[in-house]
């Protein structure tokens, strides 16, 4: 296998959701198209960025990816292994190069083990180290390289603040010495001035092991920061893709435009005199998703044809994925 | 200006099992008529705390109001007796949002219900008025078939049109001050955009003062005239909204906006961390809240907690460093 081949290859994935009704006899009424064909790469050493509004499909993109969620339709190969079709110890092996990072440090933790068995865990599913002194050493290790002291491994997770705990999650994603992390809203749930922490922590792991990232987020200002692509979506599907620069500077869809100019921008003259594109009412159900674009109810540019056709996914510029009738 | 509410040496205590927690440590702030004032800070930093304890809407015990005054119109609400807060103050002259509009509305009344009782009580219109007057409401508010929306209940509304139907009900009786408590932090940019764009326009509209809550110093910038930072317990900073984001005075102020990336703007650094957390509330203040984190911290910091000085016009900060050029004030 190439060098220059991408770790993770996604094509077409989808993953639906029955909708049940009926306490006892549980009638299939409809599907969750939570993710309705979604295709895209991740290159070795890089971070692309997933970003879109809630209920987009982002978080459960992510999931699938990792096969935490059987696949509906589709493929996803992780460093060449397909993961929809992987069983047994081939899917332990692929489990072990792809860990995920969780947006809530309260609810990721097992609040009653503690941080040496929350850490350790990986070693002990993969069988890593199976000597017990040895694996409290690599603990140990671990906490240092996420930037926690080694003589709280036997403390319980509610002593620990957001930030430290994400750290913790962090660390424990780290101990299978994975290639490829999914962070979903790593840092969502912390403050300002602790965000900062956590997302340089995850660059300079990210230099010193060669990591790749795929990183689930819906602060475009944050995304901008750390990402070298960018991916949009909206209700299930990507709209535009895009390395970062050219999506912030030279974005084609309509969609993005408006999620871009929603963005609050900390500078009062600035803020107040840039154009914003308010898009009216919300995001409808992926239960039905609208024929044809599924922007078109919202989309201040939508004509006939959009009413009609689902839009080609197509390279506008090179690298510059789009699907819109209207760019 | 005419000052409409004004803010002096608020110290606000809970009594919990695990000791006294120091929530607001002395604070001073007004609001002028028809401003907006935003408060910043990250959580634990009081502002809530703040706002609550102003409407007198925390259980005491365990909180205790343990000193200062907030004069409104001349009277201290403070001290006013509860039946006044209730029926003349909190919600008619003074109403408030919150963060997560499923939880602040009752899951089991109609919206109607719930913007008809406001009115009802502090209006003292009767039933048919108070309808009308809400079908009014839901429609300033850009609700669409508002007079159907009456009879509906809060989970078949999505998050967006939640915080509407709050920001309806917290408008019912034409406040003279909007206290909105992270009204948009729930949402996704998309519809706090609309929400932000709504309050502008609300604004003008009924001319009324607002305090804007948030731990998001992004969405202020377009919306506040004056900005004061919290930091455990205290403002650390307090000036108009240009001064704020040009010309950041406290460490902290400085700190938080290098901490930020920007949408408008390439990569050009790694993002400046702040070290460290917060200090624990649960210990009596000495010195300068910030000084374990602070880059510029001399040996007074550990000492003497600063007051808020001023440091030009409309702009004051609670720290004893110059940042600009080190000295010591």
């Amino acid at each position: 296998m190439s060098v220059t081949q991408p770790l993770v290859e996604v094509q077409n994935l989808k993953k639906y959701f029955p909708v049940t009704s009926g306490l006892f006899l549980q009638r299939k009424v409809g599907m969750v198209r939570a993710v309705d064909g979604v295709s895209f790469i991740i290159n070795r050493g890089e971070t692309l960025g997933l970003v879109g509004e809630s209920g987009c499909g982002k978080t459960t993109a992510g999931r699938t990816l990792l096969g935490l969620y059987p696949a509906t339709a589709g493929v996803v190969r992780i460093d060449g292994h397909d993961i929809c079709s992987a069983k047994g110890r081939e899917l332990l092996s692929i489990r072990r190069k792809a860990q995920m990072i969780f947006q809530d440090p309260y609810a990721s933790l097992n609040p009653r083990w503690t941080v040496n068995a929350i850490v350790s865990e990986p070693l002990r599913v993969h069988k890593l180290i199976k000597n017990n002194k040895e694996r409290s050493e690599r603990v140990k290790e671990l906490m240092g390289l996420v930037g926690l002291s080694g003589r709280l491994v036997n403390r319980f997770p509610h002593e620990f603040s957001g930030g430290q705990r994400q750290r913790i999650g962090v660390a424990r994603a780290l101990a299978s010495e994975p290639l490829f992390i999914v962070c979903d809203e790593p840092i969502s749930a912390l403050d300002v001035s602790i965000q900062a922490q956590v997302v340089n922590l995850l660059e300079d792991l990210q230099d010193q092991f060669g990591l790749t990232y795929l990183f689930i987020a819906h602060d475009l200002s944050m995304v901008r920061h750390i990402c070298d692509r960018v991916a949009v979506m909206y209700l299930g599907v990507i709209v535009e893709l895009a390395e970062r620069n050219e999506l912030y500077e030279h974005y084609l869809h309509p969609y993005t435009r408006a999620l871009l100019s929603a963005v609050p921008i900390p500078d009062p003259k600035k803020d107040r005199a840039r154009q914003r594109i308010i898009l009216t009412g919300d995001v409808p159900s992926p239960i039905h998703p609208p024929e044809g674009c599924r922007f078109h109810p919202r989309c201040p540019l939508a004509g006939e044809e959009c009413r009609i056709n689902d839009p080609q996914w197509r390279e506008a510029a090179p690298g510059h994925w789009v699907a819109c009738h209207k760019v | 200006m005419t000052k409409i509410l004004e803010v002096n040496d608020l110290m606000t205590r809970f009594h919990t099992t695990e000791g006294m927690v120091y929530a607001v440590n002395g604070i001073s702030f007004h609001l002028d008529e028809g401003e907006t004032l935003a408060v910043v800070g990250e959580s634990g930093c009081g502002k809530s705390v703040t706002m609550m304890s102003i409407l007198r809407l925390l259980p005491m015990p365990p909180a205790q109001i343990a000193g200062g005054t907030a004069i409104y119109l001349g009277q201290d609400l403070l001290k006013i007796p509860d039946h006044e807060m209730e029926h003349n103050i909190r919600g008619k002259e003074i109403a408030m949002i919150f963060q997560d509009p499923m939880t602040s509305l009752n899951p089991v009344l109609t919206i109607g219900k719930q913007i008809t009782e406001s009115l009802r009580t502090h209006m003292f219109m009767d039933q048919a008025a108070a309808e009308r007057r809400a079908v009014e409401l839901l429609e300033m508010v850009g609700l669409s078939d508002a007079r159907q929306r009456l009879k509906a209940y809060p989970h078949q509304f999505s998050g967006g049109m939640r915080q509407r139907v709050m920001i309806a009900m917290a408008l019912a009786c034409n406040p003279s001050i909007l206290i909105a408590d992270e009204p948009t932090t729930a949402l996704d940019v998309t519809i706090q955009a609309q929400i932000v764009e709504l309050v502008i326009r609300l604004r003008e509209q009924i001319h009324m003062a607002i305090i804007w809550i948030t731990h998001n110093l992004g969405v202020v910038a377009g919306l506040a005239d004056r900005v004061n930072v919290m930091y455990a317990g205290y403002i650390v900073e307090e000036a108009n909204v240009e001064d704020i984001y040009e010309d950041p005075s406290h460490p902290y102020t400085n700190a938080l906006l290098a901490a930020l990336p920007r949408v408008d703007r390439r990569r050009d650094r790694r993002l400046k961390s702040i070290a460290g957390a917060p200090p624990s509330l649960l210990v009596e203040p000495h010195g300068c809240p910030f000084a374990p984190r602070c880059e510029y911290v001399v040996e007074r910091c550990g000492m003497e907690t600063p007051r808020l000085t001023p440091v030009g016009r409309d702009h004051a900060i609670a720290c004893w460093v110059d940042i600009k050029t080190g000295a010591q004030r």
